[in-house]
């Protein structure tokens, strides 16, 4: 196991947000936390890498558990991609390089600036690499935050809501990166999604949640009509096309 | 993760190095900003013998410190750049590069553009305390027999209680800030709240002073860099130094949070506790630099925004390029301000503004270099 979720619980004041959040992955998965909005799918991922601290429960990555450790060291285990993130007067090469953050000691060396370099031509962005980031689109922006995540060089990446902003070219590109990197290299993958279509097509794990607590757990199986109206309250049905699965909301009256 | 193929990019290191040669390019602007400014003055001194006087008295008095028998013998020429332009200059140039480090790193701590001593209200923390202490506790007056001679006859009281003042806005903000959580909304408006709220004091004390203790006050709210002896200058140079080198030691924590606090914490950034330890320290430079030369406005929040313009929001960049900035623009103010209406001699906080505006409005308008 890569990652191991043991217990996990978050409130925010006295309201309980996440409890009894357990799970665990292995290396090359992609793990997708699914649910509806205000579900606690964002707080379960910033509890991971402690950004927000869980009230009870223990996140162990390759067996060192996370809770112990400080934030750089954290930092070179979960490399997090958030939702959105600032763009500053910064070119593409530099925000990228802030990824070595956790590794860099008084400045950056040549090592640091090969692994940019090859982060930079490994999701072709090579050629924006001077441009500055305020000039960039949502997409290129996206990638830019991804390749950060990844000169980190983390065993977990987490992503909020990778796509959410994105038109569909992006989308697939996006997810498309992330699969790689989860294929090629030592590392899983957890992301939030809102799209279940996506999430089918590109995670291999799913999490439903319900009320703070996982509803239902496991592969591809798991993400049937029932646990989706559960989850999310609408009827669906799960349709197959040319060995793709893909889920059709039905009318509520049509039901 | 394996990114073992990777090359070093010709062009980045391009790119890095022209950055490196605009900071290069404003340090030697600077120098010999330092010397015109020396060599101009009621007395013109050839740029030529300001650089032979400095360079004479800095070997003469490694000598006096080796042999403290030795006898120096200054000219007219070395006593005027020795006693009197030389500190001046320097003063204007630690006070511009330790208010613009302090503002350049609180527009980073409070994600804020807005953000420099002046904004946060430590420099009218320190009006106040002076104010206090020239009204409340009689520490100044005015010589009326003797034209444009106002003293303050207990300048160090003064100066320490404007310095407890600017420490206890610093106190008040962080304090608030620690029990809403320290976001920086919340320091940037409670730094606003404290600004008014001295200024109102200030106000209500000289509506009481007489007229010499409310000249005294002007007086001492009028920044500049004159004042400064070489002692004081000493402990600014040195307190702006060290905040200056703590701040590029910081360079990538304050890249990272403008990258967004989730970033910066995702990336093992301690957010919270470089905000607090990074408002600390930028608010010890302002306060010891207000304290001493007074108010002096505008170097603080204008500088970092030149700089941005010119050379970009990378703090490895910025930051020194503040510095630098900061030096320039008040020793470029000081020198015209000692010039413009000679033979009187203007405080370098009335020409701050003058001369910075309008460079900043037509960067502004200019927008970023490409």
């Amino acid at each position: 196991m890569i990652l191991d979720v043991d217990g996990v619980a978050f409130n925010y004041r006295s309201a309980p947000v996440i409890r009894d959040i357990t799970f665990d992955l292995r290396p090359h998965q992609i793990l997708a936390i699914l649910g509806p909005n205000g579900v606690g799918k964002t707080t379960l991922l910033k509890c991971m890498n402690t950004i927000l601290r869980p009230k009870a429960g223990s996140v162990l990555i390759e067996g060192a558990d996370l809770l112990a450790a400080d934030r750089m060291e954290i930092a070179r285990k979960v490399g997090y991609v958030p939702q959105r993130c600032e763009a500053g007067r910064m070119t593409v090469f530099d925000a990228v390089l802030l990824g070595r953050r956790p590794h860099i000691g008084w400045d950056v060396t040549d090592k640091d600036i090969r692994i940019v370099e090859a982060a930079l031509r490994m999701l072709h962005l090579e050629t924006l690499s001077l441009r500055y980031i305020d000039e960039m689109s949502g997409g290129e922006l996206q990638k830019v935050s991804i390749a950060r995540a990844l000169v980190q060089e983390p065993r977990v990446l987490l992503l909020d809501e990778p796509t959410s902003s994105l038109d569909l070219k992006n989308q697939i590109e996006i997810l498309g990166i992330v699969r790689h990197v989860t294929a090629e290299h030592d590392v899983a993958a957890v992301m939030t999604m809102h799209d279940l279509n996506m999430a089918l097509r590109y995670a291999d794990r799913f999490i439903l949640l319900k009320d703070g607590v996982i509803h239902a757990a496991g592969g591809p199986d798991v993400v049937t009509p029932e646990t989706i109206e559960a989850v999310y309250g609408v009827p669906v049905t799960v349709e197959r096309y040319n060995g793709f699965r893909f889920v059709v909301p039905l009318e509520p009256e049509s039901a | 993760m394996h990114f073992a193929d990777g090359t070093i990019p010709t062009d980045y290191l391009g790119y890095v190095r022209k950055k490196h040669l605009w900071i290069l390019g404003g340090v030697v602007l600077l120098f010999f900003l330092l010397i015109v400014s020396i060599s101009v003055g009621a007395v013109g001194i050839p740029p030529y013998e300001v650089f032979l006087s400095i360079v004479n008295g800095i070997v003469d008095r490694i000598h006096l410190l080796l042999n403290p028998d030795a006898v120096l013998n200054p000219t007219s020429t070395d006593r005027i750049v020795w006693n009197i332009r030389l500190p001046q200059a320097l003063a204007a140039v630690v006070a511009g590069v330790g208010l613009s480090v302090a503002g350049v790193a609180m527009q980073s701590i409070l994600r804020n553009p807005l953000g420099s001593p002046f904004t946060l209200g430590i420099s009218n923390a320190g009006a106040f305390g002076a104010a206090v202490s020239v009204i409340l506790l009689g520490t100044g007056q005015m010589h009326s027999t003797v034209a444009d001679a106002v003293t303050l006859n207990n300048p160090y009281v003064t100066t320490m209680v404007a310095f407890i003042f600017c420490l206890l806005a610093t106190a008040v903000i962080l304090l608030i800030s620690r029990i809403r959580g320290a976001s920086p909304e919340v320091m940037v408006l409670a730094g606003v709240a404290l600004s008014s709220l001295f200024t109102a004091g200030t106000m209500f004390l000289q509506y009481f002073a007489s007229d010499t203790q409310l000249a005294a006050v002007v007086f001492w709210t009028f920044g500049d860099v004159g004042r400064a002896s070489w002692q004081e200058l000493g402990i600014m140079a040195f307190v702006t130094i060290a905040a200056s080198l703590y701040f590029i030691a910081n360079r990538w924590n304050y890249n990272a949070i403008d990258a967004g606090d989730e970033t910066a914490k995702g990336l093992g950034v301690s957010v919270e506790r470089v905000r607090d330890v990074g408002m600390v320290v930028a608010a010890l430079v302002s306060a010891v630099i207000v304290s001493f030369l007074g108010v002096i406005g505008f170097v603080g929040l204008v500088c970092p925004h030149m700089v941005r313009r010119l050379i970009g929001d990378d703090q490895r960049y910025l930051i020194p390029g503040s510095c630098v900035m900061g030096g320039i623009l008040l020793l470029a103010s000081d020198t015209v301000a000692r010039i413009i209406v000679a033979p009187y001699i203007l405080p370098v906080a009335v020409l701050t503004a003058f001369l910075g505006a309008p460079v900043f409005i037509y960067l502004l308008l200019r927008g970023y270099r490409r």
